[in-house]
C-alpha cells in the first residue's frame, strides 16, 4: 500500500520540480530546452507503453507523432480550427491508425512486428510528399495567439509541455498499476505462458498500442507549435524522431515510467548544448551523439540507467538479507482419497488428429475425462502426450476431431479462451514470467476472475498459501529450487479457479521427497474439487496418483483402464520395455 | 500499352535489381547466421559507395574499385563485430539479444551518417564515367551501360558467394553455424569466429554493391536510408537469412519500383515496394522461400 502511494506522490513531485523549472529558467534557450525535455519525455513514455510494458518494439511509433503534427496543423491551415480541438481530432485519427496498423501487424511476432512498424511511417512520408505537404507551416495569428497556441511567452510552452508530461506519466502509472499492467508485463516475459493464464495477448497489445498512440499524437502536435512551426514529412515522420524516442527510453530504462523521464533529462540537454555550442561547425553532431548513447548503453547497460541504480539499490539491501528456509515437506500425507467419487464427463475429447510435416503426432485419439477424477496419460518419449495437451488448451488446432469441456465444443479456441472456461495448465519445462515476483506470477492466473488489483492480490495470496510457497512471495523465479518452480506454476493456475488442470511431467526433475510433495498437493487440488489430468512418463508415480489411466503410443490411443488394468496390458508392456521383455515375463520368474 | 515499354520496364528493374540483390544478400548472410538485424547495413553500403568515389578520384575505374572495396571492408565488418555487435549478449535471452543487437547496429547507423556528414559534407557527390551515359541498344529496348555492367558484377559477386557457401570448407562450416549453432560447436567449429566472419562477408559485399552503385547513384550521406529498408523487404521477402531468397527478393524490388512507375507518379515509387513488403508479411512471413515455420 505505501509503496502505491509512494509512486502518486513521486509523481506530484516531479510535476512541482517541473514547475518550479519553469518558473526559475529565465533564458528563452534554456526554456526551449526545458520545453524540449518534458516533451521527448512524454514521448518516450508513449513508446514505453508499447515496447516497454509489452515488449513489442515498435520502430514506426513516429507515425503517430506525425499524424497529431499534421492532422492539427491541416486543420488550423484549411479551417481556422483552433489546435486545442484540433488535437483532439488528431488523437482520433491516431487512435483509428494504431487499430488500423495494429490489428494485421499484431498477428507478427518478434522481430517481424518491428521490420513491419518501419514502413508504416515511410509510407506516410511518400503520401505526405505526394499530396502537396512538403511543407505546411503554422498561419501566424496576431488576435488570440494563446487560442491558436502561438504563445509568447515561452513560459507557456514549457507548462503545456509540463502538463503533457504530467497527463502521460499518469497513464503509464495507471497502467502499470493496472490488470492491464501485469497483463502485458506476463506477455512480454512468456507470451504462450500469458496466453495459457487466460490472458488474451493479441487484445492486451492492442490496448498497448492505442494508449500509447495518444500521448504520441499530442507530442506532435504540442511539438510542432512550441518548436518546429513548420511540418514537413522528414521533420515528424523521420528516422530522427524514433532515434530521439528510442535514445529517450533506452538509456533510461525501459518497462518503467521513471526510465524515459531520466534518460530525457539527461540526453536531451546533452545533445541541445552539444548542437548549440558545435553545430553549425559540425551538422550531425546530435545524431553522432545519439548513436553512439544508444551504442554504449546496448554494450555497458542494455537495461537502461534506472535498472542498473535500481539494481544496485537491491542487491545492496538484499546483502544480509539472505536467511535459510525452512524446506517443503508433504503435508497430510500419503493417506486417503486413493479413489475419490468421480462424476459426469467434464471433457471429451472426439477422434482428435494432429499432423506436423511428416508425422502423425496423434491419430484419432478419443476418451472422456469425468468430473474430479485424476486421469494419468502415459506413454514413450514421443507418444504425443505434450501435443495432445496443445491441443486441450488450445495451443494446436487440431487437423480434425472435436474438444467438448462441459458440453461446449471448445475445438479452436485461444487458449485463453479456454483458461477463462476453466481449464488451466503447467508446462514440462516450468514457464515462468522471470522478471515479475513469485507473487506476480501467481497474480496474472488470478487476474481471469478478479478485475481489481487488490482482488487479484488476495487469490493469489492464497493459492500461493495453498501450495505453501507464501514464503517466496516476494522473490523472483530466477531463485526458487525446482520444487519451488513446479508448486508455483501449479498456485498460478490454480488462481485461475480451473475446474480441470493439465499438469505436464509435474514431477519431472523432482527429488523424491519432492515427488512425495507434489503428490500430495495433487491430491488435494483434486480433493478440493478440480479435475486433473496428468502426464508423466514413469508409471510408478501413476501407480500412486492416478484413477484411471490412458496410454499412447506413437500418438494412438494404446489402452484405457484402471492402472493396475492396464500394466498388464501386453501392448502396453510391448510399447515401454519391448517384446523381449514380453517374451520373458510369459515365462515363470526363477 | 506496347510491348516494347513493358520490355523496357521489365529491363531497367532487373538491372537495378541485380544490385539490390547484391546488397541484400549481405543482409541475408548476416542475418541467418547471426540472427542480427543489421540497421547499419546501408551504413556500410553508403561508405563503400565513397571508398569507390576516392578510388576513382586517384584514377581507379568504380567497377574496378568496387571490388577493391571487399578487403578493407570485411575487415572493418569484422572488427564491429569483435568490438560492438558480441559483446551484447542479452543475458542469454535470444529475443532480448536480438532487441539489443538490433539497437545497436542501429545507433551504430546513426553515429556513421552523421559522422560522415560532418566530415564530408552533405553535398552529393557523383562518379563520372564515359558508360554511365550509354546505353546499349536490344533492338527498341534500351540498357543503360552502368547499370548493366553493375548488374554483371553483381551476379558474378553473387555466384562467387553461392561457391564459397556450398563448396568451401569455411562456407559449409558457416552454414552449419547457421543451421544450429550448438551442433556446429559440438563439431569443433568455433561459432563466434563464424560469426566475424558471416558479418566481415555481409558488409563487405554490402560495400561492393554500393560500389556498383555509385557508378549511378549520387553519393552522399543521407543515401543509406533509401536503401536499407528497400533491403530489408527483399531479405522479408525471401525469408529471413535465406541467401537465394534475398538474391531473388532484391530483383523483385526493382522489379517492383520499375513496373510501379507504370501505374503511380514518380514520387510515389516506394510505395509499391511497401505495399509487396506488407502483403508478404502479413500472408506469408517466412517469405517467399522460407522454410522454416515458426514453431509453438
Amino acid at each position: 500500500m505505501a509503496s502505491r502511494t509512494r509512486g502518486w506522490v513521486a509523481i506530484a513531485a516531479v510535476v512541482a520540480a517541473g514547475v518550479v523549472l519553469t518558473l526559475v529558467v529565465q533564458e528563452r534557450y534554456h526554456h526551449r530546452v526545458l520545453t524540449l525535455v518534458f516533451l521527448w519525455a512524454a514521448m518516450g513514455l508513449a513508446w514505453n507503453i508499447i515496447s516497454g510494458y509489452a515488449g513489442q518494439i515498435s520502430f514506426g511509433h513516429q507515425v503517430f507523432f506525425g499524424i497529431g503534427a499534421y492532422v492539427t496543423v491541416l486543420l488550423v491551415v484549411k479551417t481556422g480550427l483552433t489546435p486545442w480541438i484540433g488535437m483532439g481530432l488528431a488523437v482520433a485519427v491516431a487512435v483509428l491508425a494504431a487499430v488500423l496498423i495494429g490489428l494485421p501487424t499484431f498477428r507478427l511476432g518478434g522481430i517481424y512486428f518491428g521490420l513491419a512498424t518501419l514502413a508504416y511511417p515511410l509510407i506516410f512520408r511518400i503520401v505526405m510528399d505526394w499530396l502537396g505537404y512538403q511543407e505546411v507551416a503554422i498561419p501566424m495569428i496576431r488576435e488570440r495567439p494563446g487560442w491558436f497556441m502561438q504563445f509568447t511567452e515561452p513560459r507557456s510552452f514549457d507548462l503545456l509541455a509540463l502538463g503533457v508530461l504530467a497527463a502521460t506519466l499518469v497513464l503509464s502509472r495507471l497502467i502499470e498499476t493496472s490488470r492491464l499492467g501485469y497483463r502485458l508485463r506476463a506477455v512480454k516475459e512468456n507470451e504462450q505462458a500469458a496466453e495459457a493464464m487466460g490472458v488474451d495477448a493479441f487484445r492486451a497489445k492492442m490496448a498497448a498500442y492505442v494508449l500509447s498512440a495518444v500521448p504520441a499524437a499530442v507530442v506532435g502536435a504540442v511539438y510542432i507549435h512550441a518548436i518546429l512551426f513548420i511540418v514537413t514529412p522528414d521533420a515528424v515522420f523521420g528516422l530522427l524522431v524514433i532515434s530521439q524516442t528510442l535514445v529517450v527510453a533506452l538509456v533510461g530504462g525501459i518497462g518503467t515510467l521513471w526510465g524515459p523521464l531520466i534518460g530525457a533529462a539527461v540526453m536531451v540537454p546533452v545533445s541541445e548544448v552539444l548542437d548549440s555550442t558545435v553545430g553549425d561547425r559540425l551538422p550531425g553532431i546530435q545524431g553522432v551523439v545519439y548513436g553512439a548513447a544508444l551504442m554504449l548503453i546496448m554494450i555497458y547497460a542494455p537495461e537502461g540507467l534506472y535498472w542498473r541504480v535500481h539494481q544496485l539499490i537491491r542487491s545492496r539491501a538484499a546483502r544480509g538479507a539472505a536467511a535459510s528456509r525452512p524446506a517443503i515437506v508433504a503435508a497430510g500425507g500419503d493417506a486417503a482419497v486413493a479413489s475419490a467419487p468421480t462424476g459426469g464427463v467434464l471433457l471429451e475429447v472426439r477422434d482428435v488428429c494432429k499432423a506436423f510435416i511428416g508425422l502423425q503426432a496423434l491419430s484419432d485419439v478419443g476418451f472422456d475425462v469425468r468430473e474430479r477424477e485424476i486421469l494419468g496419460v502415459i506413454g514413450p518419449n514421443g507418444a504425443g502426450k505434450t501435443t495432445l495437451f496443445n491441443v486441450l488448451n488450445g495451443f494446436l488446432v487440431p487437423d480434425r476431431g472435436e474438444v467438448h469441456l462441459r458440453g461446449e465444443r471448445v475445438t479452436g479456441l485461444r487458449p485463453s479462451a479456454l483458461c477463462r472456461r476453466g481449464l488451466g495448465r503447467t508446462f514440462q519445462v516450468v514457464r515462468t514470467f522471470p522478471r515479475l515476483s513469485v507473487l506476480e506470477n501467481v497474480m496474472v492466473g488470478a487476474f481471469v476472475h478478479a478485475r481489481a488489483v487488490g482482488r487479484a492480490r488476495a487469490v493469489a495470496v492464497t493459492a500461493l498459501a495453498q501450495v505453501g510457497l507464501e514464503d517466496r512471495a516476494d522473490d523472483v523465479p530466477g531463485g526458487l529450487t525446482t520444487l519451488e518452480l513446479r508448486l508455483m506454476e501449479l498456485a498460478r493456475c490454480l488462481a485461475t479457479a480451473p475446474r480441470l488442470v493439465l499438469l505436464d511431467e509435474p514431477l519431472a526433475g523432482l527429488s523424491s521427497d519432492g515427488v512425495d510433495v507434489m503428490i500430495a498437493m495433487i491430491r488435494r487440488v483434486r480433493g478440493s474439487g478440480v479435475t486433473v489430468v496428468i502426464i508423466e512418463h514413469t508409471m510408478q508415480a501413476l501407480l500412486r496418483l492416478a484413477d484411471r489411466l490412458i496410454v499412447l503410443d506413437q500418438g494412438r490411443r494404446l489402452a484405457e483402464g484402471a492402472p493396475g488394468e492396464v500394466t498388464r496390458n501386453p501392448a502396453v508392456i510391448e510399447a515401454y520395455l519391448g517384446k523381449r521383455w514380453l517374451a520373458r515375463m510369459g515365462r515363470p520368474a526363477c | 500499352m506496347a510491348l516494347a515499354e513493358l520490355v523496357q520496364y521489365v529491363a531497367t528493374g532487373l538491372l537495378v535489381g541485380g544490385v539490390y540483390a547484391l546488397m541484400s544478400i549481405g543482409l541475408a548472410l548476416i542475418f541467418g547466421v547471426m540472427r542480427v538485424v543489421n540497421f547499419a547495413q546501408g551504413d556500410f553500403m553508403m561508405l563503400g559507395m565513397y571508398l569507390t568515389y576516392f578510388y576513382a578520384m586517384s584514377g581507379i575505374d568504380p567497377l574496378l574499385g568496387a571490388i577493391l572495396t571487399i578487403p578493407p571492408f570485411f575487415v572493418l565488418g569484422w572488427l564491429v563485430h569483435r568490438g560492438l555487435l558480441a559483446r551484447v549478449t542479452g543475458g542469454g535471452d535470444p529475443q532480448r539479444q536480438m532487441d539489443a543487437q538490433l539497437i545497436l547496429t542501429l545507433g551504430l547507423s546513426l553515429v556513421i551518417t552523421n559522422a560522415t556528414t560532418m566530415i564530408l559534407t552533405p553535398t552529393p557527390r557523383g562518379i563520372r564515367t564515359a558508360y554511365a551515359t550509354q546505353a546499349f541498344a536490344l533492338g527498341p529496348v534500351l540498357l543503360n551501360q552502368a547499370r548493366s555492367y553493375a548488374f554483371a558484377m553483381a551476379l558474378v559477386l553473387a555466384a562467387a558467394v553461392y561457391v564459397f557457401l556450398t563448396r568451401t570448407d569455411a562456407g559449409r562450416a558457416l552454414r552449419a553455424a547457421a543451421d544450429d549453432p550448438e551442433a556446429a560447436s559440438y563439431q569443433g567449429i568455433d561459432v563466434r569466429a563464424m560469426h566475424g566472419l558471416a558479418f566481415g562477408v555481409g558488409i563487405a559485399l554490402v560495400a561492393a554493391a554500393g560500389g556498383l552503385l555509385a557508378t549511378y547513384y549520387p553519393i552522399e550521406p543521407s543515401v543509406a536510408g533509401n536503401f536499407i529498408v528497400l533491403m530489408f523487404v527483399a531479405v522479408v521477402l525471401g525469408g529471413l537469412g535465406s541467401i537465394p531468397g534475398a538474391f531473388v527478393g532484391g530483383l523483385v524490388i526493382g522489379l517492383v519500383q520499375s513496373l510501379t512507375l507504370l501505374v503511380l507518379p514518380f514520387q510515389l515509387q516506394n510505395t509499391g515496394v511497401f505495399i509487396v513488403f506488407l502483403l508478404v508479411l502479413y500472408l506469408r512471413p517466412q517469405g517467399l522461400f522460407g522454410r522454416r515455420a515458426r514453431t509453438v
